[in-house]
C-alpha cells in the first residue's frame, strides 16, 4: 500500500468513526441489536477463549518447570512468572489476536456482505445512519464483553497450570499456588481489562472499516475479510507496545 | 412530481451520464429504459442519493435533494421506498421483521400497530403465509414481493425499482409488475422503475425516458414509443421478443 494510500484509509476511518460514534437514531432498536451483538460476538466466543486458555496455561507451566530449574531459583517462580505472563500478555493481547481472527474477520465479512448485497444502501435510502446502526452496537457490546473474556481466560489459564501440576507435581499443586498469590499487584488485572477493551474497539472498528469499505463481489470480501484480521493484528500489537510503555513504563 | 435538471456523472473521466433531464410524474408508472450499460442504475442511485452527482439538480416537488442539509435529507427519505434488484432484504431478519423494520425506526406506533401495518403491506403483496420465514427461505419472486411490502410500509411518496424483474420467470415477473403498477395508482406514488425488459414496459409503463450510452436519447408517454425518432430507441425496442411476436 502506498503512503498516499495509506493516509487515505485512515481519513476514510476517521470519517467513518465520525459517522458511528453518534447517538443512535433509535435507543430501542440500538438496544435489541447491542444484545445480539452481545451474545454474537461475546458468548460464541467463550468457548474458543476456554480451550485456548486452558492448553496455553498449562504449556507455560511445563515450559517453566522444566526450564527454570536452577537451584538458586525458587520452585514458586513457576507459579509468579506464569501468572503474570498470562496476566500481562497472554489473557490480554495473545488471546486478542485470536480473536481478531475470529470476531474481527466475521465482523468485515458480514459487513461486507451487506454491502454487496445493497443492504447497506437499503438502509440508506430509508434515512438510516447506515455506519452507527451496524458498527456502533458491535462496537460496544465487544468493548463491553471483553473484560468478561478476558477474566475468563485469566483463570482457565491458570487452571490449567494448576491441572498439570496436579498431574506431574512438577512443580507441586501447594508451591504453583503460593507462587500464583506472591507479590501479586492488582494493579495487573486493571491494565489487562484496560489494555484488552483497547484492542476490542480497534478489533470492532477496524473490522467493520474493511467491511464497509468492500467494493465489488464476494472476492473482495473475503480480501477484507483477510486485510482486516491482518491490519488488527499489527495495531494490537503496536498498541501494546505503545500501551505497556506508557502504563508501566 | 420529480425534476431532474441538467445531471451529470463522471467516474475519474469516464462520462457516465451527460446532461440529462427528465421529469417523473405523480401517480403513474415512470419508466428508464435502455440497453445495458447505458447508466439507469447509476441515475436511479444519483435520483436517490446513493450516488452524488458531479452536476446537476434533483427536486422533490421543488426541493432540491444535492443541497439540503443532512436533516432534510433524512426526512425526505423517510418519503422514498426503494426495490433493490437483489432485493437487498435483511438476512438476519424475518420477513416480517424485514417489513417491520422502516416502522420500528421512524414511526410513532406501538408494536401492536407496527406489527399491524406491516401485516397489511405483506398481505397486498399476499405474502403474509411467509412472515415468519428468512430471506434464504423463500424464493426470488417472494424476496421481490417482501422488498415491496418493505418499501410501501411507512407509506413512501415515492417508489424506485432497480430491474425488479431480474431472475424471475415471465408469471412473475407478470405478477410483480401488476403489483408496482397497482400499487402506484392505489397510493398515488411517484413510481420510477428502471428496467430494460419490453414486456413490463409494454404491459404497465406510462411515461418513459430512454437512456442511451449516459444521454438521454427520448422521453415521453409510452404510446408515443414506438414513433419515437430515434434510431436507438428503434432498435431497442424492436429487438425484443414484444414487437417481433408480433
Amino acid at each position: 500500500m502506498s503512503l498516499s494510500g495509506l493516509l487515505e484509509s485512515i481519513g476514510e476511518y476517521v470519517l467513518l468513526m465520525k459517522q458511528v460514534l453518534m447517538p443512535p437514531d433509535r435507543a430501542r432498536e440500538f438496544f435489541k441489536e447491542f444484545f445480539k451483538e452481545l451474545y454474537k460476538l461475546g458468548v460464541t466466543s467463550i468457548g474458543l477463549v476456554v480451550l485456548i486458555s486452558f492448553f496455553i496455561g498449562a504449556v507455560i507451566v511445563v515450559q517453566l518447570a522444566l526450564n527454570l530449574n536452577y537451584p538458586f531459583l525458587p520452585s514458586y517462580t513457576v507459579g509468579v512468572v506464569s501468572r503474570e505472563i498470562i496476566l500481562l500478555e497472554f489473557s490480554s493481547t495473545i488471546m486478542c489476536l485470536i480473536l481478531s481472527g475470529k470476531v474481527g474477520s466475521n465482523i468485515a465479512s458480514e459487513i461486507g456482505t451487506m454491502r454487496i448485497t445493497e443492504q447497506i444502501d437499503a438502509l440508506e435510502v430509508m434515512g438510516v445512519n447506515s455506519a452507527n446502526y451496524l458498527i456502533l452496537p458491535k462496537i460496544i457490546a465487544f468493548i463491553v464483553f471483553m473484560p468478561v473474556l478476558v477474566i475468563f481466560s485469566i483463570f482457565v489459564g491458570l487452571m490449567g497450570g494448576y491441572i498439570i501440576c496436579a498431574l506431574t507435581a512438577n512443580p507441586p499443586v501447594a508451591t504453583y499456588v503460593y507462587g500464583l498469590r506472591a507479590f501479586f499487584r492488582e494493579f495487573f488485572i486493571w491494565y489487562a481489562i484496560v489494555k484488552s477493551m483497547i484492542f476490542g474497539f480497534i478489533i470492532a472498528s477496524v473490522s467493520a472499516y474493511f467491511g464497509y469499505s468492500v467494493k465489488g463481489g464476494a472476492l473482495e470480501v473475503g480480501k477484507a475479510s483477510t486485510d482486516s484480521v491482518v491490519i488488527n493484528s499489527v495495531l494490537i500489537l503496536m498498541t501494546d507496545l505503545v500501551f505497556t510503555q506508557l502504563v508501566m513504563g | 412530481m420529480i425534476e431532474v435538471r441538467n445531471l451529470s456523472k463522471e467516474f475519474e473521466d469516464h462520462l457516465v451520464l451527460n446532461n440529462i433531464s427528465a421529469t417523473f410524474h405523480k401517480g403513474i408508472v415512470n419508466m428508464i429504459i435502455g440497453k445495458s450499460g447505458s447508466g439507469k442504475t447509476v441515475f436511479l442511485k444519483c435520483m436517490v442519493g446513493l450516488i452524488r452527482p458531479t452536476s446537476g439538480e434533483i427536486l422533490y416537488e421543488g426541493r432540491n435533494l444535492l443541497t439540503m442539509k443532512t436533516k432534510e435529507v433524512k426526512r425526505l427519505r423517510r418519503e422514498m421506498g426503494m426495490l433493490f434488484q437483489g432485493s437487498a432484504l435483511f438476512d438476519s431478519k424475518t420477513v416480517l421483521e424485514n417489513v417491520m423494520f422502516p416502522l420500528d425506526m421512524f414511526s410513532r406506533m406501538n408494536k401492536k400497530e407496527r406489527q399491524k401495518r406491516a401485516e397489511f403491506c405483506l398481505e397486498r403483496v399476499n405474502l403474509l403465509d411467509a412472515a415468519h420465514l428468512y430471506p434464504s427461505e423463500i424464493s426470488g419472486g417472494m424476496m421481490k414481493r417482501a422488498a415491496i411490502a418493505r418499501a410501501i410500509a411507512l407509506n413512501p411518496k415515492y417508489l424506485f425499482c432497480d430491474e425488479p424483474n431480474s431472475g424471475l420467470d415471465p408469471q412473475t415477473s407478470q405478477l410483480i409488475d401488476e403489483l408496482l403498477a397497482s400499487i402506484t395508482k392505489e397510493f398515488e406514488i411517484t413510481s420510477v422503475i428502471v428496467t430494460h425488459d419490453m414486456n413490463s414496459v409494454m404491459n404497465i409503463g406510462e411515461h418513459i425516458v430512454f437512456l442511451n450510452e449516459g444521454v438521454k436519447e427520448w422521453e415521453g408517454p409510452k404510446e408515443q414509443l414506438k414513433d419515437a425518432d430515434s434510431e436507438a430507441v428503434k432498435k431497442f425496442i424492436f429487438a425484443s421478443d414484444v414487437f417481433k411476436k408480433k
